[in-house]
């Protein structure tokens, strides 16, 4: 839950922190014992943050190298090997473009379908929002791998409630997470209504932003609605769509536990997103492949890692293109 | 001339999108309160012949759900005071001083804000193996505590980083120590974040499924209801309505609390968003 507005704030220091001053005798010493308590106060993320989230990444590298079937057994060195399997295997790149692709259908779903929402259930107009939004935002609280269960229930082409739909319509049975044709896409929608709730709730904080006196000021100028929105609206959301953006693609990266509860990467790995394709490798199968899976991984972490920074660019570029705007309107 | 939209008709609009959104819950309670026949029998139909309450008995006795839904509580609570607190303690000294190595830490963090699950699993697992962690709930909690969170920790630095300077400097001239200027002073004022970090924190980990999994393979008594509900589904492929009362009583826990903490769960999350 961290914006790219946070990581460029965060590694530049504002002025209302204390700052080194030049330093007399007795200060040095109190310098001294405040970085003790510094690097004590840091000691638990030392520790716990090293452990499993530094030592993994860098652990991962190693075991990408070796051949290794299970958690007990022996290690052998192969080198690259794994990598080429990896990359040899068709399946991989199915899960590469099925991750992409989950990511695509659902990323601009999620981004437009609740700004829409967010612009209707902001107006001041309108009945009931609170009831709204609770309901809407009902199922980010649920338990992802309970809502994968239920999907499976409700999507079972004998007996749930889509397939009363379709009969009612006279469409026959179909099933729509059984089918590797319309089990990525069902499996999208349902990723889609899970996580609603949360992009929403980010727009609806943007537009809070906004101040009120602006659409006052522009109502006594005689804006109407649709020009309210045109001029003040859709402009000051602009920066908040890539920090949304950003956060929205960064979590369809993790859409493992609704995946794997829901069709667990099939039928036929229709549904197999990389996440998946790594976990069948390293705890599925019967004979582990922990060192093709840990390749597989690097690679997964690869791709997350170029798709990020291809967002921070853009947002970086946007903001330097805006800066000059602003200074341009200013002169 | 300004046109009006008709807002009945929005109104209408929505609330029938909302049906939709609810339906799937709505129609969970009713399953876990029918026979099997019933379900089978399917249809849209809501409400049940007779309540089948032993569905509930059930899934709590013979799912063990009751083992459960005191795992996830148990590691969800644990995970979130760990996480609460380094990140609070981290976040401080990184948001308000400059030391040796600051700017380096501060770097590492970032670069690893969006390392996925699926990425660390692997070596977490054989770490906390050769610790001889992966069989018990501490094993879980603390690698629940410990991946990622970088999230957290850059929230608290950036709120710690905003407050006037003068606060601390006042309670220093009073002879105030580094832990006393945090404890008394900068924790308290921070309760905003801790609320906004505190409930991310409970969310994710009472939703997660992925470590709990992997770490509940070999001791069935370490699941979690996420894991729970998974392995029920397997055993028990048939008992349909036991696993709609299983789902109603893994999910009726946070949805009662989201119910009752649903401006600071809401806020929270805009909190992190406009940070």
């Amino acid at each position: 839950m961290a914006s790219p507005a946070l990581i460029a704030e965060t590694t530049t220091r504002s002025r209302s922190a204390p700052v080194t001053t030049p330093k007399r005798p007795g200060q040095r010493a109190r310098e001294r014992r405040r970085n003790l308590w510094i690097y004590a106060f840091l000691m638990p993320t030392f520790v716990l943050y090293g452990m499993y989230t530094l030592y993994p990444i860098v652990a991962s590298y190693w075991y990408s190298l070796v051949e290794w079937n299970g958690f007990s057994s022996e290690q052998r060195f192969v080198g690259l090997e794994n990598y080429e399997a990896v990359l040899a295997d068709p399946l991989f790149w199915s899960s590469v473009r099925i991750t992409l692709v989950f990511m695509l259908i659902v990323a601009p779903l999620r981004v437009f379908g609740a700004f829409f929402l967010a612009i209707l259930l902001n107006s001041p107009k309108l009945p009931f929002t609170s009831f709204f939004r609770t309901a809407y935002f009902l199922p980010v609280v649920t338990t992802t791998a309970i809502v994968g269960v239920v999907m499976r229930f409700i999507f079972d082409p004998a007996s749930g409630p889509t397939a009363a739909v379709f009969g009612f319509l006279g469409l026959g049975p179909v099933d729509l997470l059984g089918s590797s044709e319309t089990a990525l896409a069902t499996a999208g929608v349902v990723y889609v209504w899970k996580f609603f709730g949360i992009t929403l709730i980010y727009w609806l904080a943007a537009l809070q932003t906004i101040p009120r006196d602006l659409y006052e000021a522009a109502r006594i100028d005689g804006a109407g609605a649709l020009g309210l929105f045109r001029h003040i609206t859709l402009p000051m959301l602009i920066p908040f769509l890539l920090i949304i953006t950003v956060l929205t693609i960064e979590d369809c990266f993790h859409a493992f536990d609704l995946m794997q509860t829901m069709t667990a990467g099939g039928p036929f790995f229709s549904t197999e997103i990389i996440e998946i394709y790594i976990y069948r490798w390293a705890f599925a199968a019967s004979i582990p492949q922990l060192g093709f899976a840990s390749a597989a991984a690097v690679l997964f972490g690869v791709i997350v890692l170029l798709v990020v920074i291809a967002q921070v660019w853009a947002t970086v570029i946007s903001r330097r293109m805006r800066s000059a705007q602003g200074k341009a309107g200013a002169a | 001339m300004r046109r009006k939209l008709p807002w009945w008709i929005l109104t209408a609009a929505l609330a029938v999108l909302a049906f939709v959104w609810v339906f799937p819950f709505i129609w969970m309670v009713s399953a876990s309160l029918k026979t099997s026949g019933e379900i089978f029998a399917g249809g849209l139909g809501l409400i049940p012949e007779a309540l089948q309450w032993e569905n509930y008995s059930r899934a709590w006795e013979d799912g063990n759900f009751k083992v459960y839904l005191l795992n996830t509580v148990i590691v969800t609570v644990a995970t979130t005071v760990i996480v609460v607190v380094r990140c609070a303690l981290s976040g401080y000294v990184l948001g308000r001083y400059r030391f040796p190595g600051s700017r380096i830490i501060l770097g590492i963090l970032v670069a690893t804000l969006f390392v996925p699950t699926g990425y660390t699993i692997i070596p977490i697992v054989k770490l906390s193996l050769e610790l001889g962690l992966l069989d018990q709930l501490g094993g879980m909690i603390l690698a629940l505590g410990g991946a990622a969170n970088v999230a957290s920790i850059l929230i608290y630095a950036g709120y710690f980083r905003g407050m006037p300077a003068e606060l601390e400097e006042a309670a220093i001239v009073d002879g105030a120590g580094f832990l006393r200027v945090f404890t008394q002073i900068m924790l308290p004022l921070s309760m905003p974040v801790t609320a906004t970090v505190g409930i991310l924190t409970f969310l994710f980990t009472w939703n997660a499924l992925f470590l709990p999994l992997v770490f509940s393979f070999s001791n069935p008594a370490l699941r979690t209801v996420s894991v729970g509900m998974q392995a029920f589904v397997g055993e028990n492929s048939t008992d349909w309505p036991g696993m709609a009362a299983a789902g109603v009583i893994s999910l009726l826990p946070v949805v009662v609390l989201f119910a009752f903490m649903q401006r600071y769960f809401v806020e929270g999350i805009a909190g992190a968003v406009k940070a």
